[in-house]
């Protein structure tokens, strides 16, 4: 309990994965929770990574990290580009009004 | 070891907290601001464990570029107070399916940990052993700027292309919009633009038609 390894750090990963895919799951409102709740399965994906890294001594998982980091910074910025847009188009971005490739 | 241990709790008790209320909260700005505690809490764990370039990054990118990007077009939009949250919604047929998936997923990924306690020899293919001797910043750039070097451009021009798709799909064309025409500036002659009048005694000059 007191010496913190390696599981404790995958463990905090796993719970934050699982809050982001149940926000994606659960959610009725906006679709930007939506893209906030990818965030936190990359941040997730981001700590298993990182505590790998450290606790087997190589460096290229945060080298990954990077490169993960990178990839989220874009998804954001075109995920709110669209988001600003279908508001521009429609007036809302509820998840029930978001229906138009009757999916 | 002590202090490692309150302060690994501390912080990870924060930061599943926060994610709770990200997913949870009903005003979309509080689910930013508790975004931007989380990336806070998770970007002191990683200094904590001796990651601190990467920490760093968390914290400078994320917190000060994306989250307060998500909460300028959450102000922008005025999409932040919902009537219902979404567990009271008429039709709450899709809340045992989300409960189910996401609980097989949490159970799936404890197993992996769980298993993983019990393997000793799977880390022994380790190649970029870290060095204790130089920080954490020179080893990344050591690795990242020689042999990862491809890697590191390809994530620039994923960078570029990000931004000029978000530029392309917010960019409108406005009406009523004074702009400047550079061809008609420098395309005007002297006819059309200055006139020689011979002025009467009396009876001045009329300069608009």
């Amino acid at each position: 309990m007191i010496e913190i390894g390696l599981g404790h750090y995958l463990t905090l990963g796993a719970i934050i994965f699982f809050l982001g895919v149940l926000g994606i799951f659960l959610n009725r409102k906006n679709v930007i929770v939506i893209l906030m709740s990818i965030e936190l399965i990359l941040l997730a994906v981001n700590i298993n990574l990182i505590s790998f890294s450290i606790f087997s001594g190589d460096i290229l998982g945060q080298v990954f990290t990077m490169l993960t980091l990178t990839v989220a910074a874009a998804e954001a910025a075109i995920g709110l580009a669209i988001i600003v847009m279908f508001y521009r188009n429609k007036g809302s971005i509820r998840v029930e009004d978001i229906h138009e490739m009757k999916g | 070891m002590i202090a490692h241990a309150f302060f690994f709790y501390f912080f990870s008790i924060m930061a599943i907290f926060s994610a709770l209320m990200v997913i949870a909260s009903r005003n979309t700005v509080n689910s930013v601001f508790f975004l931007i505690l989380d990336f806070i809490s998770v970007g002191c764990l990683f200094i904590m464990v001796g990651a601190e370039f990467i920490g760093m990054i968390l914290l400078i990118v994320y917190v000060g570029a994306v989250a307060v990007l998500f909460l300028f077009v959450v102000m922008m939009l005025n999409v932040a107070q919902q009537k219902q949250s979404w567990f009271i919604g008429k039709k709450a047929t899709h809340i045992p399916s989300g409960l189910l998936v996401g609980l097989l997923i949490f159970l799936e990924l404890l197993v992996v940990v769980g298993g993983w306690q019990y393997k000793d020899n799977l880390m022994s293919s380790s190649t970029l052993i870290i060095n204790e001797q130089i920080s954490n910043t020179h080893q990344l750039g050591n690795v990242l700027y020689t042999e990862y070097f491809l890697y590191f451009q390809l994530s620039g021009i994923i960078l570029l292309l990000a931004m000029i798709g978000a530029i392309i799909l917010t960019f409108r064309k406005r009406d009523n919009v004074k702009t400047q025409s550079y061809l008609k500036q420098i395309s005007r002659d002297r006819s059309s633009s200055v006139i020689l009048e011979e002025v009467k005694f009396n009876k001045g000059v009329k300069v608009d038609d």
